[in-house]
């Protein structure tokens, strides 16, 4: 079996030293009933045999560069350079640990470092962790570090934030006993979130662009959270929109929390994603996840190393403040790798195209007879009020090789009012051609 | 002024009804170089056995409990700034909190020097 | 042509030892320094090529970003210098053995990495119509027949992002079965041995629980007596990992099983050691409810460096009906993706994650077992317990073994050996990184001093496990024979030094700055 390398006699010689005359003399205190069961699975394959079984099911699926291209609602299509990948494959990366031994991970602390510090950067903050699993459990946590932060239970959510987010965080807020306030899903992007703020209120969080492509200045909201001691936790789902929107920091936010994917990262059907992580200095102790720190070794010399470890499950464990052991490690180098290469200069770049190419496609969607858009600002995602159920049409559009966007029905499945949206995203991969074979297409099946 | 230890590794000092309150030198020693201290603030009473302060060191963090029940009144802001003063000078000049004791009977039980010395042993 | 008679000198001349001193550079031959990009980057610049935006007038609101981000762009020979520099600075299991107990560091298959990255896979995004999507359906589907099959148990939950989410997601399900029978008031207790992993009372109380210590017995393995005492009706679960930490066979899991279903509460089992009993045991026919599966630990998917993890979690028939959307279903020659409550997942606790799960990771999974097959994994199961026993039979010489016995797949020793030495645990680790290896996983379990805890795994062949043995027994002999000054030094010959972390942990220096105008 070609990933054993031990052979019978190895194995033989080895029982020899260990003193027993069977491999099973090991497994003694299993139950005598339990061991060795009958298990109904195949046994091993080549390698030949297992890539025609997993190609064949990947054949099965209409991949992003087969058409055009224009789901988005929390993940994006973005290009990466061709080195990324090659990068994040060296073995030194790809097979190495969690830093626990600095002195031989210097490689993988110095690029957290850079990661940590280009997060902060982006985000407007002071300070960011070494990245979580994705957004919507980065979205999550910065809920359980406001409750920790305000000692307060009460969590107000935007009908802006995407449904998903928000499930995730009601999940893990409700389970700890806060007060979890829903907004409804807010079309318009006029909600009046102030109003929803008490001195009970532990943060108010605000997607920005929310999740139908709404951009607004949150300064207020902010400024109202601070009147009643609550922090303002700012949620993106599309990284790229830091390079070309005011940063959640400059607007007065206390924790930044998103979904790092849209740079360096394939769309993966869903994971591995990286959740990015900031806040400001003050509030450094009750940060969740990993944090790489500067220092010196014992000749003088500048080193990194994981730091402020104490707030983690392994030291604290019943009071740790989260549980997490993982960060997203090859993610975030994949991130971090693609950021040096963009640089500001080229991350505003890839913002604007990502801009103008959502700007043409809403124009030209927007044209057609029936169909309304319902956003006077957005980025690069927008929404669209369709004259028929935005599912079937989706679906429709998919039989003609187009695959369209994200329909209300699918994001809020209990709510028939938004069953007509649709939520529609271009990047800078996104081709005249393929916005006119859109149009092409949306106009035949509605 | 007497000291006096508890069982939890805190020194007691008192002189009339105000207590100053650390952490031994042995439980500083146990923590290796602290990087952080977590103090209450003025005006919060404890009962005897509350948590009250938080330690940590690079590898171990360790609750702090109150040795006997009062009123915070001062909380010692230079080993929030500079951590290694608590082992530097743990019963010194790394105290942690000055407290108006509300029962004085309980520092009456704690352990006299001679007793600390023993139970560490 | 005539030969060339003209030969060179090809052997090295003996001359003094070359002092270790500096170079010019502070390099020293393959091992390069190398600065932060902040510090060797262009501001202005950037090292990726794009068609030239239109500048038509955007339509954002008014509110266009007007701070500078300030970062710099690498050309891409400067970002391939920088990154290859830096990854030579780390050690990683392609180089050598990564005996780090309770992480099962096997090696990662090349063959994974093709199959995870087929554009079917990788460019498919998570809300494209299912019926775009079949073949990922499909194959999520295969692993959670696979995992379920192993396992012994009738449920899956595939969606959690790490091993620590995975217990998060068997503890929520629990909570929620225990709301269903209107006693989560009552049962707010969670039981877990001493020796537990940090995760696990971190995550009993992430859901609400208080969590209490069960002893161990002098065999390592959980007291039963004291585990008997402490049951009663407000125990909501308990949380058992087994093989335990310190890779024992938890001889009594059955007794342990039936007795806390009989106190009304529910066995949560940490699967992080499942690559000593692969093939060998079902947890399921031991009474668990709920485990959690760490894909990135039996199932190779890579460590990456600390992520990202995977943690499927199987669940009993009683916590099944609790499962978090989304989950697959087969419905004849098609698959569906149960995402809302009106698809029959009235009951689940909700969701822990947006979208589906850490598909990169199923694909690498289900290529590994694939290619193993049960037969290949089983003999893995068999081979890292033996290769375990192998290091433990070897050390013995000169090493404490913690426990008397045979272990499973990871051998636990104390710091009993070194007494009187003036060598401590992390000092005999420093050590082992001059000889060539990354240290074992130290001080984990708490129950034991000093713990040092190897784990080889079924990747490591007999020659590297003898060079492996015979390292460490010269470092034990050293320290015994009082050279503790090298090992209070250790190391020195790897690309830093011992690391200040207290200074690190006092004045958090988290991001570079700009230097100061």
């Amino acid at each position: 079996m070609r990933y054993l390398p031990l052979n019978p006699s190895d194995r033989a010689e080895m029982q020899n030293v260990i003193g027993i005359d069977s491999i099973d003399d090991l497994f003694a205190d299993v139950p005598k009933e339990a061991l060795n069961p009958v298990f109904d699975l195949p046994n091993h394959q080549s390698e030949m045999a297992v890539e025609r079984a997993l190609g064949e099911m990947a054949q099965k699926n209409v991949s992003g560069g087969q058409g055009p291209f224009f789901v988005g609602a929390g993940a994006y299509r973005h290009h990466v350079p061709a080195v990324v990948d090659h990068i994040i494959q060296r073995s030194e990366f790809l097979t190495s640990y969690t830093p626990y031994q600095p002195e031989i991970a210097q490689g993988t602390l110095q690029y957290l470092f850079e990661f940590q510090t280009q997060v902060a950067a982006l985000t407007g903050m002071d300070v960011a962790n070494a990245s979580m699993y994705d957004g919507s459990t980065a979205c999550a946590e910065a809920a359980l570090m406001a409750r920790r932060v305000t000692r307060k239970n009460r969590v107000v959510i935007s009908g802006g934030l995407h449904p998903h987010y928000a499930s995730v965080t009601r999940c893990n807020s409700e389970l700890i006993g806060d007060e979890v306030v829903l907004t409804p899903a807010n079309i318009k992007g006029d909600e009046d979130l102030i109003a929803m703020i008490d001195d009970q209120t532990s943060c108010v969080i605000v997607q920005n662009p929310d999740v139908f492509g709404h951009i607004r200045d949150l300064t207020p909201i902010a400024e109202a959270a601070h009147e009643k001691g609550a922090l303002l936790i700012a949620v993106f789902t599309e990284a790229v929109c830091l390079g070309a929107l005011q940063s959640p920091g400059a607007m007065g936010a206390d924790i930044v929390v998103g979904e790092g994917q849209s740079i360096g990262n394939s769309l993966n059907f869903g994971g591995p994603y990286v959740g990015l992580f900031a806040t400001r200095q003050k509030f450094i102790r009750h940060m969740p996840g990993r944090l790489c720190g500067q220092t010196k070794d014992a000749e003088g010399k500048r080193g990194f190393v994981l730091t402020l470890s104490t707030r983690e499950q392994h030291i604290r464990r019943d009071k740790a403040t989260s549980n997490i052991c993982t960060n997203s490690g090859l993610c975030a180098l994949a991130f971090t790798i693609h950021m040096s290469l963009l640089g500001e200069k080229g991350l505003r770049t890839m913002a604007a195209l990502s801009h103008e190419a959502a700007c043409d496609a809403a124009d030209a969607l927007s044209a057609l007879p029936g169909v309304e858009l319902l956003n006077d600002n957005f980025f690069n995602e927008f929404t669209l009020r369709l004259p028929n159920n935005a599912e079937q049409v989706v679906e429709d559009l998919a039989g003609k090789g187009v695959l369209g966007g994200v329909p209300g029905g699918r994001l809020w499945p209990e709510q028939d009012d938004l069953h007509n949206l649709l939520l529609v995203a271009a990047t800078e991969m996104t081709r005249t051609e393929h916005i006119r074979k859109f149009v092409t297409a949306l106009r035949e099946v509605l | 002024m007497t000291t006096r230890y508890s069982k939890d590794h805190e020194w007691v000092s008192l002189e009339g009804d105000i207590a100053s309150i650390g952490i031994t030198k042995h439980a500083a020693e146990q923590l290796g170089d602290v990087v952080f201290v977590e103090l209450p603030d003025g005006g919060k009473s404890f009962a005897q056995g509350d948590d009250m302060a938080v330690v940590e060191s690079v590898k171990a963090a360790s609750d702090v409990y109150a040795p006997i029940s009062g009123e915070i009144i001062d909380s010692n802001q230079v080993i929030v700034d500079d951590p290694a003063k608590v082992n530097e000078d743990p019963e010194g000049a790394g105290w942690f909190v000055k407290i108006k004791v509300s029962k004085p009977e309980e520092f009456d039980e704690l352990m006299d020097e001679a007793a600390y010395k023993d139970f560490i042993a | 042509m005539s030969m060339n008679p003209q030969g060179r000198p090809t052997a090295p001349i003996e001359t003094d030892p070359v002092k270790n001193g500096p170079t010019h550079t502070g390099n020293k031959a393959l091992q390069i320094e190398e600065k932060l990009i902040f510090e060797i980057g262009d501001f202005h610049g950037t090292g990726v090529d794009f068609a030239q935006p239109k500048g038509l007038s955007p339509r954002l609101g008014g509110l266009a970003r007007k701070d500078a981000i300030g970062l710099p762009g690498l050309s891409e020979p400067q970002a391939m210098r920088h990154y290859v520099r830096l990854s030579q600075k780390n050690y990683a299991i392609d180089m050598g053995p990564f005996p780090l107990g309770s992480c099962t560091m096997k090696h990662n298959p090349r063959l994974n990495e093709k199959m995870a990255r087929l554009a079917g896979f990788a460019d498919i995004h998570p809300l494209q119509p299912v019926s775009t999507v079949q073949g990922a359906l499909e194959l999520i589907d295969i692993l959670a027949m696979w995992l379920k099959e192993i396992t012994g148990m009738p449920a899956v939950a595939m969606s959690p992002k790490a091993g620590a989410h995975g217990e998060l997601c068997g503890m929520m399900a629990i909570k929620a079965a225990l709301k269903a029978r209107g006693e989560a008031d009552a049962r707010r207790r969670v039981l877990a041995p001493e020796s537990s992993h940090g995760t696990n009372p971190a995550t009993a109380a992430q859901c609400g629980f208080t969590v209490d210590d069960i002893p161990a017995d002098k065999t390592g393995r959980v007291d039963i007596k004291a585990f008997k005492a402490m049951l009663g009706p407000d125990v909501a679960a308990i949380m058992v990992t087994n093989p335990n930490t310190g890779g024992l066979f938890e001889r009594d899991i059955k007794e342990m099983a039936d007795l806390v279903h009989e106190a009304g509460g529910y066995f949560y089992c940490d699967g992080a050691n499942l690559n000593a009993i692969m093939g060998k045991v079902k947890p399921g026919d031991l009474g668990i409810d709920a485990m959690h599966i760490n894909l990135h630990k039996t199932f190779s998917t890579p460590h990456g460096g600390g992520g990202p993890g995977a943690g499927p979690t199987v669940l009993s028939e009683a916590l099944a009906a609790y499962a978090p959307v989304p989950y697959v279903v087969a419905r004849g020659k098609e698959f569906e993706l149960v995402e809302k409550r009106s698809q029959g997942a009235e009951t689940s606790f909700g969701r822990m994650t947006a979208f589906h799960g850490q598909m990169g990771m199923f694909v690498r999974a289900l290529s590994f077992m694939m290619s193993h097959g049960i037969d290949g994994l089983k003999q893995a199961a068999e081979d890292a317990v033996l290769n375990a026993n192998y290091v433990l039979a070897r050390l013995q010489a000169e090493m404490s073994p913690a426990f008397p016995g045979f272990c499973m797949h990871e051998a636990l020793f104390d710091d009993a050996f070194l007494k009187g030495t003036g060598v401590e645990t992390i000092d005999f680790a420093k050590a082992m990184i001059d000889e060539g290896y990354h240290p074992m996983t130290m001080y984990f379990p708490l129950i034991v001093h000093g713990a040092m805890l190897i784990e080889p795994t079924e990747s490591e062949s007999k020659e590297e496990l003898d060079q492996f043995c015979d390292a460490l027994l010269a470092l034990a002999r050293e320290a015994k024979a009082g050279k503790a000054d090298k090992f209070k030094a250790a190391p020195v010959l790897a690309p830093r030094r011992r690391l200040d972390e207290t200074a690190a942990a006092r004045k958090p220096v988290l991001r570079w700055m700009p230097p100061a105008q």
